[in-house]
């Protein structure tokens, strides 16, 4: 059984099923689309007792001819990497559309491009053809530019516009990149075949051309990541979007920026990535710390998460920097493994950690209070019990509380990378310090202290939000505990990457 | 029972998982499964504790955790005579805090979650000294500073608890990171956190361990400079200068709390690691890290008894007598005491837990935390006095009572290593017994002062309705003077008061082999042996040196406080402005407010002004540029493309107006034209020709 392709299709296949619904009747459009997503999300689980955990190379291949005249094919497979990171994508759309049962307006449409913008997701991950990769990766653009531009905040289209023409410019210096590796491969075995360009390697040792597609390549990944200083799309997307928009952007659309750096970055252009890997982890760094620091000073709930993924991937990035940065070394490389293994393990948490911080928003912003000033608030915790042991527990995650998932990831990235570039490790790991002041500085303003009497009588969770945040929360707290299960799969890819790295 | 014993930290966490979920559904029974769990880990512990006494070999156990390339990074835990004797007294002392909470807690509208935090504390605590690796005492280490944070602001609404809670968390996540990057720094010198490892490597001397960095002028082996970012853990946790501040504030919590977690257990866990660790500091070069772990206990110790002169909050006094005896523990392990700075860990840990526990049955009785609007308490609470006293004559160093053994320890190593710690140490150990005596005098001896403000109720009348339970603002009972608290929470006392009697009888010479005490045998480091590093063996005039300290500690208070042969007023006119500075804390916690706190959010705050007018002006800018450019594209458009357009349209059309006159629509016009125009070309032709 084609099982990746069946997972790829099955959300677009949902879309297709919701053009022919009625678009009054929206109790069964939402259900439909549960459905689907669910059957996604079960297909994905399907992947596992297929996948060979012994392997490290990509496996699963399917691939048909598409448009043989330029070696264009379709073709996708998964690793280690493009596992997880698919798993976290399905879980988390069918929690976002669990969550947006409360959306009202155009509800036909929303949905649709909730499920347009899962296959676009999972096909970045799954893609092994660079061709049919950007195809992925630009319908990723589209459906998420209406959701924020339609469904949105006050400020919708500015947002929205911003979110478009910032990516899409990454997009295209990312398209200048392909090209200029397809047209280096000999004429008559041109191809688009990532794994058969990575083999090859076709701009090693071309200088300016390398240099320029590798810059390509970064401007794209960077901006999606998003590195310091191209971040500044992301507080505005993320206000204006709406509450299940956020936690998609957050949870899986920026890990696309990272997933290319490991995926396509390392291993294409590793000298290059090598030359400037300390360029590279100084603005990791900025943005750590930098990330942080604004964070504190803001008072709008959705930004100050926004701006705690900027501190989050700048960890990632961290991690991703010092790996490059070890290429050529063998000595070291288990360290760049384990900085490896924990940028992806970090992926994971923040997607899950922040994925449950936004819809922690929404659940008070959407139905509840309609404010997300964080000084609007107060003694919460006497009000929402449930509400507020989950919230406090995802901000404790999110500032790395050892026990819980979002520190396995800064461990490892911290080991790891400080082997191969102690200085900023260290310079970063301020960044844990800032963090936390931040976010604890955000449960007392909210959840302790006099209670506003304005929010004397909110109810607290109902049925359907726990069951969107509860999931988060175990996965948080048992993959802090014991992260082995997943780290195993993790470790195929890095050992891959390290491995080609030597 | 080594085998079971990472069952010990279990039960307690179990507890929290069913007290997080099913808190509200038991009520008043929630004590009841802390207790429970308590009391079988307890078991558990003292079996783990009497096998390591009766001479079982040290057990490790370990199982993968994570995984970096072909690198296992394992967790687990281990049972030696250190850790096993850690446990048995945490899950003692927890115990008994336990069962006084029932009594002190009880009513509170967040009985249960109470209860709940306890036993996560008490998991994580555990965890943390049964830990087998820097990784797995992390965790542990981290989890008892969320429990810290949440119950020092236990009483949520109050907002000097909740800066309390910030301050505590965030002063000693300072120190944390700083412990993080040396495990970095472990981990980057021997691929591995594991303790057996780590410390085997450091005693042979690693390459890399003994390579130097250069620090601006100076130049530091990288083994001393890890053990001293690993030190950085203990000063945050332990309250050592400079990142002391948190640990008086914390005072906010409820009393058990500050019984339990910031005197008894969380704060010795800096000692702890310490001791655990004793290889990678002893074995830096000239055991130079050890130098500096005495020289900060040293100058904590002092400092923090100067400071407990001049505070009046029973509680604060005791936080910073917390603080300074952390000091001693740290001092006399910096001076070659291992055994003696452990030692002192454990009796301290006793009667400090007495000593807070009846201060809060004193609170309990008063309703206030102001040692001057207590007083006569002897007659009206009279097992809480004696309790009390027995904790004050413990924590003064006064034979036969625990404190005295311990603290004599650590004075004998320091006389025998360094001098002038031992002097500061001395002059530490009378100020300890004059403010402790100067709170005795304050609180229990005199006239019955009665509070003017009493404490505030830290809840409001809807969290009692919203518990179901009766506060004390229904069915209220007229306050009739100060009266004994419950036998719940007298008995814990006595039990602890036994112990602070004779915990400290372990130390007297002649009860282990060879005429030495049972402690030095049961807990001592290898690699002392091997240095050719004896300990000095108790010497009765320097025992009679540091009785006569004490003694005079509290002679002089007695003069001040008790007798009033000096009246404290005229000790304060002539000391002048040193009370102000320590009564003000010596003004530290003012500068960390200005320059951290203050300092930060400025910076934040700038930053963010940054972010919004720099960063996103110039993106916001360059889209500017870019629609302004399509403007002007657009007058181009408009006026130029367009308009040649235009243009020629314009004269198409100009031209066909000039010739629209033609188009008459008359047949004889047409005719005429074309008969002109047959003309034209016949005279054209014939002129050709």
């Amino acid at each position: 059984m084609p099982i990746l392709t069946l997972t790829l299709f099955l959300p677009l296949a949902g879309a297709l099923v919701l053009l022919f619904l009625p678009r009054e009747d929206a109790d069964r459009i939402r259900r439909v689309t549960l459905g689907f997503s669910l059957a996604t999300f079960a297909a994905s689980l399907l992947i596992l007792p297929q996948f060979e955990f012994g392997r490290r190379e990509i496996q699963l291949i399917e691939q048909a001819a598409w448009i043989p005249a330029v070696g264009v094919q379709y073709k996708v497979g998964v690793d280690g990497l493009s596992l997880v990171l698919a798993l976290l994508t399905t879980l988390l759309t069918v929690l976002s559309v669990l969550y947006s049962f409360r959306e009202t307006h155009r509800v036909k449409e929303y949905n649709l491009l909730f499920l347009l913008l899962e296959t676009g997701m999972l096909g970045v991950f799954f893609a092994l053809d660079f061709f049919l990769f950007y195809v992925f990766w630009e319908l990723t653009l589209v459906p998420m530019y209406f959701l924020i531009g339609i469904w949105g905040g006050p400020r919708r289209e500015y947002a929205a516009i911003k979110f478009f023409l910032y990516t899409l410019v990454g997009s295209l210096a990312m398209l200048l990149g392909i090209l200029l590796l397809y047209f280096h491969l000999p004429p008559g075995q041109r191809t688009f075949d990532v794994l058969e360009i990575i083999r090859q390697r076709p701009l090693a040792g071309t200088g300016l051309l390398a240099q320029l597609a590798f810059w390509g390549f970064f401007l794209s990944f960077a901006i999606k990541v998003p590195m310091w200083p191209f971040h500044t799309w992301l507080p505005d997307a993320h206000v204006e979007a709406p509450t299940a928009g956020s936690v998609i952007l957050a949870a899986v659309l920026l890990k696309l920026g990272t997933y290319g750096f490991v995926r396509f970055s390392l291993p294409l252009f590793p000298e290059v990535f090598r030359q400037h890997a300390l360029l590279i982890a100084t603005l990791a760094v900025i943005g750590v710390i930098y990330g942080a620091l604004v964070a504190m000073a803001q008072t709008d709930l959705k930004k100050l998460v926004a701006y705690s993924s900027v501190n989050h991937m700048g960890y990632v990035m961290l991690a991703v920097a010092a790996a490059a940065y070890a290429y050529g070394r063998p000595e070291l490389a288990d360290a760049a493994a384990t900085a490896l293994n924990g940028a992806t393990m970090e992926m994971l948490a923040h997607g899950i950690i922040t994925g449950a911080l936004f819809l922690v928003v929404g659940v008070i912003y959407d139905d509840r209070t309609h404010t997300r000033g964080v000084d609007d608030f107060g003694g919460l915790w006497a009000v929402l019990p449930k509400y507020g042991a989950v919230s406090i527990t995802a901000m404790f995650a999110s500032l790395g509380l050892p026990g819980l998932m979002g520190f396995v990831a800064e461990f490892l990235i911290f080991v790891g990378s400080f082997s191969i570039i102690p200085v900023f490790t260290a310079l970063a790991a301020l960044g844990v310090v800032i963090t936390a002041a931040f976010f604890l500085w955000t449960i007392q303003r909210i959840f302790l202290g006099p209670t506003n009497p304005r929010w004397a009588n909110l109810p607290d969770l109902d049925r359907r939000e726990a069951w969107t945040l509860f999931p988060l929360v175990v996965l948080m707290i048992v993959f802090g505990v014991y992260p082995k299960p997943l780290l195993d799969i993790i470790n195929l890819t890095s050992s891959q990457l390290v491995a080609m790295l030597r | 029972m080594a085998r079971l014993a990472w069952l010990i930290p279990l039960f307690p966490l179990a507890s929290y998982g069913i007290l997080a979920f099913r808190g509200r559904v038991l009520g008043e029974r929630a004590p009841y499964v802390a207790i429970a769990a308590m009391a079988v880990s307890a078991v558990l512990a003292w079996g783990t504790f009497l096998e390591q006494v009766l001479g079982a070999p040290p057990f490790v156990w370990r199982a993968a955790w994570a995984v970096g390339g072909e690198r296992v990074i394992t967790v687990g835990y281990t049972v030696d005579s250190l850790s096993s004797i850690t446990v048995a007294m945490i899950t003692l002392v927890g115990g008994l805090i336990f069962v006084y909470s029932v009594g002190y807690m009880h009513g509170d509208p967040y009985y249960a979650r109470f209860f709940a935090f306890l036993s996560l504390f008490c998991a994580g605590m555990l965890t943390m000294v049964l830990a087998n690796s820097f990784l797995l005492m992390l965790i542990g280490w981290e989890v008892i500073g969320l429990c810290s944070y949440l119950l020092i602001g236990f009483y949520f609404r109050r907002r000097s608890a909740n800066l309390a809670q910030m301050k505590a968390f965030l002063t000693t996540r300072v120190g944390d990171t700083l412990m993080l990057v040396g495990i970095m720094a472990l981990f980057w010198q021997f691929g591995t956190v594991d303790y057996q490892t780590v410390f085997e490597a450091v005693h042979k001397g690693a390459e890399k361990a003994s390579a130097a960095v250069r620090l601006g002028p100076w130049e530091i082996p990288v083994v001393t400079l890890t053990a001293l970012l690993i030190f950085g853990g203990p000063i945050g946790k332990s309250g050592q200068f400079p990142l002391h501040v948190w640990l008086p504030d914390a005072m906010e919590g409820p009393t058990p709390v500050s019984a339990l977690i910031h005197a008894a257990t969380m704060v010795a866990a800096g000692v702890y690691l310490v001791g655990r660790a004793y290889p990678l500091f002893f074995f830096t070069p000239h055991h130079e890290a050890l130098t500096w772990v005495a020289w900060v206990g040293t100058v904590t110790a002092l400092m923090a008894g100067l400071i407990a002169l001049a505070q009046d909050d029973i509680k604060r006094v005791l936080a910073y007598s917390t603080i300074s005896q952390l000091g001693f523990m740290m001092a006399g392990l910096g001076v070659l005491g291992y055994t003696a700075g452990l030692f002192h860990l454990l009796t301290h840990a006793f009667f400090k837990a007495l000593l807070f526990l009846a201060a809060g049955s004193v609170i309990h009785a008063v309703r206030t935390n102001n040692i001057k609007e207590m007083g006569g308490l002897w007659r009206s609470m009279p097992v809480t006095f004696w309790t009390f006293l027995a904790g004050f004559l413990a924590l003064a160093g006064v034979f036969p009572f625990a404190g005295f053994w311990s603290k004599d320890e650590i004075l004998l190593e320091a006389y025998h290593h360094d001098p002038a710690i031992y002097t500061l140490l001395t002059a530490a150990a009378f100020l300890t017994a004059l403010y402790m005596s100067r709170l005795v005098a304050y609180a229990f001896f005199g006239r019955y002062r009665g509070p003017e403000h009493p404490e505030p109720d830290p809840w409001l009348p809807e969290d009692y309705a919203r518990a179901g339970v009766h506060g004390p603002h229904h069915g209220h009972e007229a306050h009739r003077g100060p009266h004994e608290s419950p036998p719940v929470m007298t008995v814990p006392l006595m039990v602890l008061a036994f112990f602070a009697l004779v915990a400290g009888f372990v130390g007297i010479p002649g009860t282990g082999p060879e005429g030495g005490s049972w402690i030095h045998h049961f807990l001592k480091f290898e690699g002392f042996e091997e240095a050719g590093i004896h300990a000095p063996s108790f010497s009765w005039p320097l025992a009679l040196r540091s009785l006569a300290v004490a003694l005079a500690g509290i002679g002089v208070a007695w003069v001040v406080y008790g007798v009033r042969w000096v009246r404290s007023d005229q000790v304060r006119a002539w000391v002048g402005p040193l009370y102000p500075f320590l009564r003000n804390r010596m003004y530290i916690d003012t500068v960390y407010a200005w320059v951290f706190v203050r300092g930060g959010l400025a910076l934040a705050a700038g930053l963010r002004w940054f972010d919004v007018h720099g960063v996103d002006g110039l993106v916001n800018l360059v889209g500017g540029v870019t629609v302004l450019v399509s403007r002007l594209h657009r007058l181009f458009d408009t006026y130029v493309v367009d308009g040649l357009v235009n243009l020629i349209g314009w004269l198409t059309r100009g031209l066909g107006m000039l010739l629209r006159p033609l188009q008459t629509g008359r047949a004889y016009h047409y005719i005429l034209v074309a008969a002109a125009g047959l003309v034209i070309i016949v005279v054209v032709s014939l002129w050709r020709l």
